[in-house]
């Protein structure tokens, strides 16, 4: 017999798997067309989509950019009759306007182009906050970042010196840069450890980046927010002196005492005086000239920064065992959360210039922008008292077995957990509050929304409408879309668990 | 008790508002500007350029009043208001006077305190239609869908005039003129009420303003004109007399091209003369100087001008003079002798 075998000796060769069920074929199949119920609803649903997507499409594909004007528009598409199309030439013509408001433009004689500090001030922000909000940017790249930065917009302002001071930074940054990327991490890591000098820290500048950009925006003296700094170090230095004699709560109080009667009776005349013997400042800018978009972050970004601390001060003051503290923490947040914002917004426009002396100037955007944060930190209260209940009791006990004080257990061991538990709910109330700013279009501030009623009341532009709420749509999507993301980020770096 | 000192505080805290009133004309001089509330946006009455300048019917006027006053017509700041927030903006201060396209009513006038300085445009409401549905008169509109601004006069004028034809009708309630234009549109509303020159201009954005027609009935009056607080006198003739002097101007043939010939030297015509300061002390009267009334008009034109620049027929809302002609040509515009 010759050697016939009913088992294979070797293996035979992989082969690939048919066709129908991998790559795009297989995918579909599984996903898409797997029975006829699912065949029908998948065919369905892309007729719908190619429906919609067609209509839009069509919509917003028009060459009419360069149009000056709707009935313009009109005419390039007029050809077609019963086509509508878009009439882009209304966002060509007005998204300066759209991002700035009113800010100095320099088309009226007289008057500079200052729409740079508002962009700078939008870039530093960047800056500020990206070693706060992330862990992955090194420090030296972090000042490579703000070198840039500052180095273009010298750059752009020109002149001999600007110029001079842009190449120097921008040269700067490439050094820090280039050290930065060829140094590996461990050789660096080593010469930490050896006692080469590092960088300063990078929050340094976040610190002094509040200061900085009401300065840019709204210009004036440089000694003011100067000024308002001094407040804080002269707070902190009675605070030191206090403290080990009187005790820290007593420096706590007098402490801020100290600062509050700085702030309110002296920080003007000190500005004042400085400026007068060394005079450096910015052309100021009213509050007046801000609007669209420019305006909408700046209430945002002041509403979320200082919501958060308010809204943890007053979860805590909630949960508080001493009385007069959780009475007024209680009070605070329900009767904020019991009114709506427009009534707020409405009692900030109209009442409180009632009410208030006769000749005080009190300026329309610092009012909006005190209630719109006293609204979001009652909700962020809420959102985070909610994190402290998910604690369980052990954590509070234990933090009390290890002798920490209440500040030191709330800032090692119970902060920390409860705002990782809360962090979706503190990020939508963010992206809460920023959309919530078009609100103040109601008490006549030009926001987006403000804005585009304006822009309609335009002879050339009157009859637009979903050209501008389409471009305002996308911005705040844009926005929105990147905290959503950014907190989903922040959940996956945060996990600890072992799910 | 509690309460009687919490309206006491009111009550001085108004009192100290009030107060605070009194001298306008000199704060707007210390100032530098001329804070003048507008709307945030109407066709024709004010808007914002792309370069962030207000141009419009009532924005003029107010540049004239800056420039009778402070001798410069783009010293002033425009505060946009809100049809919520325009009278507390006046009452408060925030605002040196409105011209904002507000209806004189008494109870504005009485009530809210305020002093209406005169009619700069004679409105009223009126019905937008498409030719189509072949009605020629509002009084055929009965059982008609009708877009109408929510709380708003027009409300209250349109549930008078179909009570009055005893005709039915049902309410699209809407926010915005927008709103308005696009419900119409779509068809959701046989007919758009609102005032006729916001309708003339709705009218002018359409595709084919040709197949749509503003009835002939106006059934409400709406005399739109600048106002400032109760209690400032003087400060109220220099706004009057200014809304005036623009009114005389067209009267007496001043415009802003011969205006210069006829300032250099007293003319024939004294009452010319009197209103351009080169005879008499009508400006030292008012607390300003001899060619107050020269600035006010150079700034944008006479009365007819400034009509005719913003508003006027040559103009995308093409509104006809009407109403608002001079007493010469059968319209209500009229100005008191300047004497």
């Amino acid at each position: 017999m010759s050697d016939l075998s009913y088992v294979r000796a070797e293996m035979l060769p992989e082969r690939a798997p048919p066709a129908s069920q991998v790559g795009f074929v297989g995918w579909a199949r599984q996903n898409l067309f797997n029975g006829v119920g699912n065949s029908i609803l998948t065919v369905l649903s892309l007729i719908f989509i190619w429906y919609v997507v067609s209509f839009l499409l069509s919509w917003a594909f028009s060459p009419t950019w360069n149009s000056a004007s709707l009935s313009e528009c009109r005419e390039i598409f007029g050809a077609e009759s019963g086509h509508h199309a878009a009439c882009w030439g209304v966002i060509n013509d007005r998204w300066q306007q759209l991002l700035f408001g009113f800010y100095p433009n320099g088309s009226e004689e007289g008057t500079s182009d200052l729409r740079w500090r508002p962009i700078l001030a939008f870039l530093l922000l960047f800056v500020a906050v990206t070693p706060v909000l992330f862990n992955m940017i090194s420090r030296r790249m972090n000042w490579v970042l703000l070198c840039a930065v500052l180095g273009l917009t010298s750059l752009y302002l020109g002149g001999a010196l600007g110029i001079v001071v842009g190449l120097a930074l921008i040269a700067a940054g490439a050094a820090i840069g280039y050290k930065a990327l060829t140094a590996d991490k461990t050789a660096r890591a080593a010469e930490i450890e050896a006692g080469a000098k590092r960088l300063p820290n990078p929050l340094i500048f976040s610190a002094i980046y509040p200061f900085i950009a009401p300065w840019l925006l709204w210009g004036g003296s440089l000694w003011l927010p100067i000024g308002a700094a001094l407040g804080f170090v002269i707070g902190y230095f009675v605070f030191r002196f206090l403290a080990p004699i009187a005790g820290s709560l007593v420096g706590m109080i007098v402490a801020v005492l100290v600062a509050l009667v700085w702030w309110l009776l002296l920080t003007v005349g000190f500005a004042d005086l400085m400026q007068s013997i060394i005079p450096i400042g910015l052309e100021p800018v009213e509050s007046r000239d801000f609007g669209g978009f420019m305006l909408s972050i700046t209430i945002g970004v002041v509403a979320i920064a200082c919501s958060l601390p308010i809204g943890i001060v007053l979860a805590l003051g909630r949960q508080s065992d001493l009385l007069i503290v959780k009475a007024l923490c209680v009070g605070f947040i329900e009767f904020i959360r019991g009114v709506p914002l427009i009534t707020l917004l409405f009692v900030a426009s109209t009442l409180l210039n009632i009410f208030m002396p006769p000749g005080t100037n009190f300026d329309i955007i610092l009012r909006v922008l005190i209630m719109v944060t006293l609204f979001a930190a009652a909700y962020m209260a809420e959102v985070i008292r909610g994190g402290l209940a998910a604690l369980p009791r052990g954590q509070y006990e234990a933090a009390d077995a290890l002798g920490l004080d209440y500040w030191k257990a709330q800032r090692l061991i119970i902060m920390p957990q409860a705002l990782k538990i809360s962090i979706p709910g503190i990020v939508s109330t963010f992206i809460g509050v920023f959309k919530d700013t078009v609100l103040v279009s109601i008490i006549g501030l030009l926001d987006p929304l403000g804005l585009s009623n304006a822009i309609r009341a335009d002879q050339a532009w009157n009859g637009v409408v979903w050209e501008l709420y389409g471009f305002i749509a996308l911005l705040f999507f844009i926005f929105c879309f990147s905290m959503s993301r950014y907190s989903m980020y922040l959940e996956r770096r945060l996990r600890t668990d072992h799910r | 008790m509690k309460k009687t000192v919490f309206l006491g505080a009111l009550t001085v805290a108004g009192m100290a508002a009030g107060a605070s009133a009194a001298a306008t004309l000199d704060d707007v001089k210390a100032r530098g500007k001329l804070n003048c509330g507008v709307t945030t946006g109407l066709v024709g009455f004010a808007a914002p350029d792309a370069n962030g300048k207000w141009e419009g019917f009532d924005v003029d006027f107010c540049r004239a009043v800056a420039a009778a006053v402070l001798g410069d017509a783009n010293a002033v700041e425009f505060v946009p208001t809100t049809g919520k927030t325009r009278f507390t903006a006046l009452a408060s201060g925030e605002v040196d006077m409105l011209a904002r396209n507000t209806t004189w009513t008494l109870s504005r006038d009485v009530d809210l305190k305020f002093d209406f300085v005169g009619v700069n445009y004679y409105d009223g409401q009126g019905f937008l239609v498409s030719k189509e549905m072949g009605v020629s008169s509002a009084k055929d509109l009965d059982g008609a869908t009708v877009c109408i601004q929510t709380g708003t006069t027009t409300e209250l004028n349109l549930a008078d005039f179909f009570r009055a034809n005893n005709i039915s009708y049902e309410p699209v309630p809407i926010e915005t003129n927008a709103e308005g234009q696009q419900q119409y549109l779509a068809g959701a509303c046989d007919t758009y009420t609102t005032d006729a020159s916001g309708l003339a201009a709705t009218r002018a954005t359409f595709e084919n303003p040709q197949d749509h027609v503003v009835l002939p009935e106006i059934i409400s009056k709406e005399p739109l004109g600048p106002l400032v607080r109760h209690g400032d006198n003087e400060w109220a003739d220099i706004v009057r007399w200014t809304l005036n002097a623009l009114i005389s101007a067209e009267e007496l043939g001043i415009t802003s091209t011969n205006i210069g010939e006829l300032s250099a030297a007293p003319g024939d015509n004294p009452e010319i003369n009197r209103l351009l300061g080169t005879e008499g002390n009508l400006g030292e009267m008012l607390g300003l100087d001899a060619d107050w009334a020269k600035r006010a008009i150079m700034a944008g034109g006479n009365y007819g001008e400034v009509f005719a620049k913003n508003i006027g027929e040559s103009t995308p809302i093409a509104l006809a003079r009407g109403l608002n002609a001079q007493w010469k040509d059968g319209g209500l515009i009229y100005s008191p002798p300047f004497r």
